[in-house]
């Protein structure tokens, strides 16, 4: 297989791997901004790990309507900028601390009970893996390639040209 | 520019992504919060939230207590008093464990404008105590001998009673005939005569008189009501609640004090109307387990099931009542079972009926209890169109042949398997159609300390409402009348029991129906 070829073939798997985390972060995003009885108190109330006292601050009544709002916002910018393909890096990293955030606030420890998990984790979970996948696109940008930045890119070198 | 057909396929490809991705998220959501709303506009429940009382206003009130022990040491807390024991074993055990939050709680509750002035406990340390903890520049705490000398002193405007059983009639009517009020443990007396003696004096008082059911507060029971009444289960034929304890402590094996003598406890007092025996530390601190004094799981345990479901369904004094069970778990010495069935029968309990005229009516009362096994079966209640498990929280399951759902089922828009409908008092809104983790979270009780920051203490709400008619009047949750009903269906359970056959109401003449050579209280009162 030539160079070029391999070069295609990577890129194009992480041009798919963006769009699918894109898509996954999109869609969780808009379904709690459609949904007004959505909160992440559950989520936040149950914490458990190292840095539990700082999630269980962030359900305080006076701020956990700006949680929830910072989080929907989040969750959807990660997946509008993974998908079109613009301003990638800034929508990887907001995607890698959200992840962080998931990970941390129910860490699938062997010492602490499991909730909040669908299948069977002993330190590494999905969001964990999800979070590692964007570290990959972080490293091997593909906008340019695949995305709107592909045309602001080009609008930019004719007006240099 | 020199955008070719591939620059704009590769760059603009994820729009249409975005837009269908959001049209199918914005989509799913809408559509289940339709849903919800929908059966939740159909059951049309109105969760209620605690109500706002008058408040205590003018000079406080006067309370005494009588009997510190176990309870009274809750009840005087719920009251805002706390002893210094309690406080400093609750800071060392916050120290321990962050999540212990019930000194934090105490301090946190609204004080009632109350002095604490009496108390009358015929063990020495329990009164020294209560003295040593509430006796402060503000609050004056004196101790009494007996509860006459409590009452005539003129120094109490009320008394708390948390005796044994054999203790709640006599003093209360002791206490109701002088114009004190009256907030008395369950069950309000100890022998049928009582209960009518007890009836006449609250009602010829101008005290007023609470029995301390206090999860007749509970949220969610307030709720039950409003479902029951809107016939959201139907006609319900059955309910089943359920007593499973499987410790000392739930089986009345209470610590015996090493302070405990005959120097130190009043021991004729405590006997009162029970048979004279020798002085004997198991009887005092473990009365519970004696009928001479207590009444065991059917009017310790069974009163607390029967009175909260009388509550939601106001269904009164059964018209008879079958009882058996025994002594299988804890052979100790007790004389009350530890094991008891209870069936209640209500053959013209009518409320709900969805199918045609007259076929439904009647339901049995099931209470089942246990002091050797804790595995906990929930209480409920079963209605021809739902099935509702209530207790601190509380859900609806829709039944599979329901009629009134029977659309619903069919459009399979519900599903016998999942809850229509669930109320967490905790939570900030009613929940139909859980998801598992709200489910969880109710399970789990975790909402619980999250009510405005503050977990509600129901003992403390059913005390303020006691206070509170006090000043201002109004109707109370768990009058005379709803003691009477208690107590009838308690003694009818314990007369069952122990004769072994099917013990009648006559609702006409409003007494439990003769048995020709049987005189009940002997019967409620032997050691057999």
């Amino acid at each position: 297989m030539s160079e070029i070829d391999k070069a295609w073939r990577l890129r194009t798997s992480v041009v798919l791997l963006r769009i699918l985390i894109g898509w996954h972060f999109l869609y969780e995003g808009v379904i709690k901004l459609y949904d007004p009885e959505w909160t992440s108190f559950g989520y936040l109330a149950s914490a458990q790990g190292p840095l539990k006292q700082f999630f269980l601050a962030m359900t305080n009544e006076a701020i956990i309507n700006w949680t929830d709002g910072l989080n929907i916002a989040a969750l959807i910018i990660v997946g509008l900028t993974l998908i079109l393909g613009i301003f990638e890096r800034v929508g990887t990293v907001i995607g890698i601390g959200l992840l962080a955030m998931y990970y941390l606030a129910h860490p699938p420890f062997p010492w602490l009970e499991q909730i909040h998990a669908e299948g069977n984790y002993w330190f590494v979970n999905k969001n964990l893996i999800e979070l590692a996948a964007l570290l990959v696109i972080y490293q091997l940008p593909t906008a340019d390639y695949f995305g709107l930045h592909r045309i602001l890119k080009k609008n930019k070198e004719d007006i240099k040209n | 520019m020199k955008w070719t057909r591939r620059d704009m396929l590769k760059g603009l490809a994820g729009l249409p992504l975005v837009g269908g991705i959001w049209w199918a998220a914005a989509a799913n959501s809408v559509l289940s919060s339709q849903k919800r709303s929908e059966i939740l506009e159909q059951l049309n429940i109105e969760p209620s939230y605690p109500t706002s009382l008058p408040s205590i206003t003018g000079p406080p009130i006067r309370v005494g207590i009588i009997g510190f022990g176990i309870r009274g040491d809750q009840l005087c807390r719920s009251l805002g008093f706390a002893t210094n024991e309690w406080i400093s074993e609750m800071r060392k055990e916050a120290d321990e464990d962050s999540q212990h939050t019930a000194l934090e709680e105490f301090l946190a509750q609204e004080k009632l404008n109350v002095k604490l002035v009496a108390v009358c406990d015929i063990f020495d340390k329990r009164a020294n105590k209560a003295i040593a903890s509430f006796k402060t520049d503000d609050n004056d705490i004196k101790r009494y001998k007996t509860y006459q000398e409590m009452i005539d002193s003129g120094d109490v405007d009320a008394v708390i009673i948390a005796t044994p059983d054999h203790w709640h009639a006599p003093m209360s009517i002791y206490a109701l005939n002088r114009g004190v009020h009256v907030y008395v443990e369950k069950p309000m007396a100890h022998t049928v005569e009582e209960t009518y003696t007890l009836r006449e004096a609250a009602e010829n008082s101008s005290a007023r008189f609470m029995v301390g059911h206090q999860h007749r507060q509970t949220l969610s029971f307030k709720t039950a009501q409003d479902i029951i009444e809107k016939g959201v289960l139907g006609h319900v034929s059955m309910i089943q609640t359920n007593t499973n304890r499987n410790d000392d402590n739930g089986a009345w094996n209470y610590d015996i004090e090493a302070e405990a003598s005959e120097q130190t406890i009043d021991w004729e007092q405590f006997l009162g109307t029970a048979p004279k025996i020798p002085f004997n530390k198991n009887h005092f601190f473990r009365w519970r387990k004696w009928w001479e004094y207590g009444s065991g799981l059917s009017g310790d345990l069974l009163t607390h099931d029967y009175d909260r479901l009388n509550c939601v369904m106001n269904m009164g004094i059964p018209n008879s009542v079958t009882a058996s069970g025994g002594i299988y778990t804890h052979n100790d010495g007790r004389n009350v079972p530890d094991v008891l069935q209870v069936n209640m029968e209500f053959p013209d309990y009518k409320l709900g009926a969805s199918q045609e005229k007259g076929k439904e009516k009647g339901m049995t009362f099931i209470y089942s209890a246990t002091l050797g096994n804790g595995f906990s079966r929930p209480t409920f209640l079963m209605g021809h169109d739902g099935t509702m498990e209530l207790g601190n929280k509380l859900t609806i399951w829709p039944d599979g042949s329901s009629t009134k759902y029977a659309d619903l089922l069919e459009a399979e828009r519900m599903h016998p398997s999942e809850p229509i409908y669930q109320y967490d008092p905790a939570a900030n809104i009613p929940d139909a159609i859980s998801s598992a983790t709200s489910q969880y979270f109710a399970d789990k009780g975790l909402m619980w300390t999250y009510i405005d920051g503050v977990r509600v203490d129901s003992t403390y709400l059913h005390l303020r409402e006691w206070l509170s008619s006090i000043k201002n009047g109004g109707k109370l949750s768990c009058g005379i009348q709803e003691g009477f009903e208690e107590a009838i269906s308690a003694h009818m359970a314990g007369l069952s029991y122990k004769l072994g056959r099917r013990i009648d109401w006559n609702s006409t003449e409003q007494i439990i129906e003769p048995i020709e050579g049987i005189n009940f209280d002997e019967v409620l009162l032997s050691s057999v």
